[in-house]
């Protein structure tokens, strides 16, 4: 029932938003903005196509290794800072007004060391997500209850036993809340390398596009994108709903 | 200032020295990163000659306009959504993902509209800030006492006041936190805008400065963002932190 009840609320959004594209695309004109309808049919044909795939692949794979840097460096950092009190304590304020910061001003920089590559392109996105994942799995460790600590010692468990019977299923549910924040700006931050300055992905194919005035492949290629994010994103939600349930 | 203050200080000042002691060694090319005091350098004489002192007022008014914007209008939203349980209901899902989907990718379809001028760079600070302010107002409200209303109705007083003296001061701690986050998320969008295209501003400014290989202008610039935005963020969660501390004696 409810289940049903969500889905129609968000069929009746989606409708709401193409209905207010459509408004806006009888507003500013055609060239300005094309309506949903041709740029779904022109989607429907650039998706399939190959220059689509080469430089949805070139995303791809740069938001695969700035995710794995990421989860890899934000883990380490987290866990880190979870267990070593005083490090949370110097660290976790340098954190946040790192989190805050506007980190495109450090793209050149950046480009400086890597050029134009892969590497600086996923070095960038790794710089948007490390962030989320350590500060979200360092509060996890560091709001276990102390009983959890307590019954873990009253049982004699050892380090590794205390690991992964205790530490791990209780601070889950927040590191993957911390993961799914990760992804997103991981995400975002490869496509903001991509739209500053690349040959490659899909990121540099919207400004492409903006540049050469084809609004229907700039409007698909962000269609994409969205659908993309937001079914990740609906996805690692369900997983996080899962595990707090389980818990 | 305590012990863990002077440490994080300490850390900060070591890996500043860390960076200037091996720019100067030649550790890493110049050409790369200059070493931090010839940024600072660099900064102050930028300022001193009034360069780029237009682009800085245009920036930072950019910022808090969207930043003003995002937060009326967040809080506008924020409460009419509130006072209606079933649209908020079918929104839910909407704010779940906003922050999920990377907004900037429609930055260019507003350029298209608008033209390259201040309007799309305010509308992408607004886009990035509003909903997180509309969140918080949502979370805000959510978390007023009940006991409040009915003081109110005991004391019959009108919803104005009801509105004013009870729901406001109740909901404050999260309206503040969105205010915290609408002007960071508003910094981050309108520089993100700038940089990627924009006809005048910091981000065009630094950007320009990167493809000129004009390094002391584009680390100057730089430092002067980050110290700017560090400021601000610090003054926000300093006044945030002290409003709390008086909630703490008000309650005990």
């Amino acid at each position: 029932m409810t289940a049903s009840k969500r889905a129609a609320d968000t069929l009746i959004i989606v409708a709401l938003v193409l209905l207010a594209w459509q408004a806006l695309h009888q507003m500013v004109g055609a060239t300005a903005l094309p309506g949903p309808v041709p740029t779904l049919a022109y989607l429907a044909e650039f998706v399939p196509s190959e220059r689509f795939a080469e430089n949805a692949w070139a995303t791809l794979v740069c938001f695969f290794y700035a995710l794995l840097l990421s989860y890899g460096i934000g883990l380490a950092i987290g866990v880190w800072m979870g267990v070593h009190r005083l490090s949370a304590a110097v660290g976790e304020p340098i954190l946040i007004s790192l989190y805050t910061l506007p980190k495109v001003t450090l793209y050149p920089v950046v480009l400086l060391i890597f050029g134009l590559s892969v590497a600086g392109r996923t070095t960038f996105g790794a710089m948007h997500g490390v962030l989320p994942v350590a500060l979200l799995t360092m509060s996890a460790i560091r709001n276990i209850p102390r009983v959890y600590w307590k019954s873990a010692q009253a049982l004699h468990l050892s380090r590794r036993q205390t690991l992964v019977t205790v530490l791990f299923p209780a601070t889950l549910p927040e590191v993957v809340a911390g993961l799914r924040i990760g992804f997103t700006l991981t995400l975002l931050g490869v496509l903001l390398a991509e739209m500053f300055a690349a040959k490659h992905g899909l990121g540099s194919l919207i400004i492409n596009a903006m540049q050469l005035l084809q609004g229907e492949e700039m409007l698909s290629v962000a269609v994409v994108l969205f659908i993309f994010a937001a079914v990740a994103n609906a996805l690692l939600l369900w997983i996080e709903h899962q595990l707090h349930r389980r818990v | 200032m305590n012990r863990v203050s002077w440490i994080r200080i300490a850390v900060v000042a070591i890996a500043i020295g860390l960076l200037e002691v091996c720019c100067r060694l030649g550790l890493i090319d110049t050409r790369v990163v200059i070493p931090p005091s010839q940024m600072a350098e660099a900064l102050a004489q930028l300022l001193i000659s009034g360069r780029v002192n237009p682009e800085i007022a245009r920036t930072f008014g950019i910022v808090l306009i969207a930043a003003v914007i995002s937060v009326v209008a967040g809080f506008a939203l924020g409460v009419v959504v509130h006072a209606l349980p079933r649209v908020r209901q079918a929104l839910d899902p909407f704010f779940a993902t906003y922050y999920a989907v990377p907004i900037f990718i429609f930055y260019p379809v507003l350029i298209v509209i608008f033209g390259l001028s201040v309007m799309p760079i305010v509308l992408m600070g607004v886009a990035t800030a509003i909903v997180a302010m509309v969140i918080s107002t949502l979370n805000g409200l959510d978390r007023v006492p009940q006991v409040l209303s009915k003081v109110a109705r005991v004391h019959r007083m009108g919803r104005t006041a009801t509105a004013l003296l009870l729901k406001l001061p109740a909901a404050a701690p999260h309206l503040f936190t969105g205010v915290k986050l609408a002007v960071s998320y508003a910094f981050i969008g309108v520089i993100a805008s700038e940089f990627i295209l924009a006809p005048a501003g910091l981000g065009r400014v630094i950007s320009d400065a990167y493809t000129d290989f004009n390094n002391r202008q584009m680390y100057a610039l730089m430092l002067l963002l980050i110290i700017v935005a560090t400021m601000v963020n610090m003054l926000l969660h300093v006044l945030d932190q002290r409003w709390a501390e008086r909630r703490g004696i008000a309650k005990a």
